[in-house]
């Protein structure tokens, strides 16, 4: 298309716009973790570290992000299990009811939490009678996070094709022989990818936590909501906002360095 | 280990392999694709099935049954009182309308916003530029809900950034409210939206673009007639998430949300403080309802397999 230099500035312009309008919240929580104000005063009246070096003495803190490393890395090693098997079972075969098995698996993730998280609290609570627990946030995490481990591994293997699997067979090589030496080794970088947005979904979860999770269960995002709104303990959130997005930097550059060495190879 | 070497010309013959158990599973599954694919499936069908079909099912159970009372106990016994209850009561149908109304409008906003933003980085910007851009959209998807709408809290608060940037000019924050729910939550789904329909403008090759304008197709028209209609499937892919995640939202309501309540704070208040499950389960269905009506309405153009 044909575009003329002012619809080409106009477009890079209102692209601009948005991604400074993305970028402006999360700038003001940074400048407001080293605020003096507790109420979210702009501009800030002072500058301090005190929330810094008492978000990092929060005992409370440090546990909920325990809980939440425990719960997250938990429920990514089921999901990348399941989420492998299901998306062989739908790309290497064809059976009846594979289109409904294919729509079970985005069901988690295309209902709104609230429904994902009052069904489980309900099946627990009324009709298994189990009791709340981190257990129970657990399943229910690898529930929804099975999706991003098929949604990459099901692409993996339609590009991957069947034919270096045939050749192993028949070289000789039996099912387990094939899958270790052949199969898996391609789709390594898949299931990093999977697992690691299933990680990140499970990390940052709060709505289906809540329903959930049992009462001493606190993870990191529980954490933060109970303290949003405590005038003393807000700009330690603020603090550990900060954190979040600067630490998520370490994913996204894994995310891309995957993808990136994806490219060059095909 | 000794090597043999072999005269040219002489064959040996390959070795039978050695009958472990391993072998044996594997040639016994290699014979037999149906054990195969049952074992692949019983696992994950399992889990989906048991955890989460099952609750889901009694989730339409419960909301038939009632809670006593007196001791708080859920009854086991077969009422429509809580469906008619739902779907009769004026708080019931203010808050549905309010919560249908707002993920409408947060859902255009993120459609209106996302397109030229992924056309811009699709078919625009250099690769180079284009890489830098997907990354600048990515990044906020990382960062924590929480801290996203907690941002918000902090820019539309009534001392915060936005009134100290428009007050000069006689404007003010909207401070907590509908409005402010709106805006948190766009700007919480838009990366979500952008990657769908980036992805979908990825796949329309540029000779169809360049054979439009060719025709005579100025950009307006070739848009029109011939992105959007490509396009289409994927802008409804961003929909569904757009939709669904505003549909079943009750944090964001809460932090800027003043008072006002959506369907899913009906839920939770039953869920926890009014410790009544039927009718919770009741409110519940109506977003379920919404959203397999939604699903339904847009599985012909293929937005399914764009999610």
């Amino acid at each position: 298309m044909r575009l003329s230099t002012l619809s080409r500035t106009t477009l890079a312009v209102v692209t601009g716009a948005i991604l400074l309008v993305v970028y402006l919240p999360l700038l003001v929580v940074l400048v407001n973790s080293f605020s003096t104000s507790t109420s979210l005063t702009w501009p800030p009246p002072g500058f301090t570290l005190e929330w810094w070096v008492k978000a990092f003495e929060s005992e409370g803190a440090r546990q909920a992000v325990a809980t939440s490393v425990l719960v997250a890395c938990a429920s990514t090693v089921v999901a990348l299990l399941l989420g492998t098997l299901i998306s062989f079972a739908l790309q290497r075969f064809s059976f009846f009811g594979r289109e409904t098995v294919s729509l079970l698996v985005i069901l988690p993730i295309a209902l709104p939490g609230i429904i994902t998280g009052i069904a489980l609290n309900n099946f627990f609570r009324t009709i298994a009678g189990v009791p709340l627990s981190i257990w129970t946030v657990i399943i229910a995490h690898a529930t929804f996070c099975i999706v991003t481990v098929f949604n990459n591994v099901i692409a993996r293997l339609r590009r991957m094709g069947t034919s270096l699997e045939e050749a192993s067979a028949d070289l000789g090589a039996g099912v387990w022989t094939t899958f270790r030496l052949v199969t898996f080794p391609q789709l390594r970088s898949a299931l990093l990818a999977g697992g690691l947005l299933a990680f990140a979904l499970s990390f940052d979860e709060i709505i289906v936590t809540t329903f959930t999770a049992g009462s001493g269960v606190t993870t990191l995002p529980i954490f933060i909501l109970d303290n949003m709104f405590r005038p003393n303990q807000a700009p330690i959130v603020a603090v550990i906002a900060v954190v979040l997005v600067v630490v998520s930097v370490v994913p996204i550059y894994l995310a891309q360095r995957l993808s990136g060495s994806e490219q060059t190879r095909h | 280990m000794t090597t043999t070497t072999t005269p040219p010309g002489v064959t040996r013959p390959v070795p039978a392999p050695r009958r472990t158990a391993a072998r044996r599973s594997s040639a016994f599954l290699a014979t037999h694709p149906r054990v195969r694919l049952g074992l692949l499936l019983t696992a994950p069908l399992f889990w989906l099935g048991v955890v989460y079909i099952v609750a889901l099912a009694l989730l339409l159970v419960t909301a038939l049954w009632s809670v006593d009372s007196f001791t708080g106990q859920v009854r086991t016994e077969w009422t429509f009182d809580n469906i008619v209850q739902v779907v009769t009561g004026s708080l019931y149908q203010t808050v549905t309308l309010r919560t249908l109304g707002i993920a409408l409008a947060v859902t255009v906003i993120d459609v209106a916003l996302a397109l030229p933003i992924a056309f811009y980085m699709a078919k625009v910007a250099t690769p180079r530029m284009q890489r830098i851009l997907l990354i600048a959209v990515l990044m906020p998807l990382w960062a924590s809900y929480l801290v996203k709408a907690y941002a918000w809290r902090s820019v539309l608060s009534q001392e915060g950034i936005l009134e100290w940037l428009v007050s000069p000019f006689g404007g003010h924050t909207p401070g907590y409210g509908l409005a402010a729910t709106v805006v948190t939550l766009s700007y919480l789904w838009l990366p979500y939206v952008i990657l769908p329909i980036y992805a979908g403008l990825e796949r329309v090759p540029d000779s169809l673009l360049e054979a439009s304008s060719d025709l005579g197709g100025k950009p307006g028209r070739t848009f029109r007639s011939v992105v959007l209609p490509l396009i289409f499937p994927s802008i409804v892919a961003g929909t569904i998430f757009s939709f669904s995640l505003s549909l079943g939202d009750y944090i964001t309501v809460n932090i800027v949300g003043g008072a006002n309540q959506m369907l899913g704070n009906l839920v939770y208040t039953n869920v926890g403080a009014a410790n009544n499950l039927p009718l919770a389960a009741a409110i519940a269905l109506i977003p379920i309802v919404i959203i397999f009506g939604y699903l339904a309405l847009v599985r012909r153009t293929g937005a399914l397999d764009n999610l």
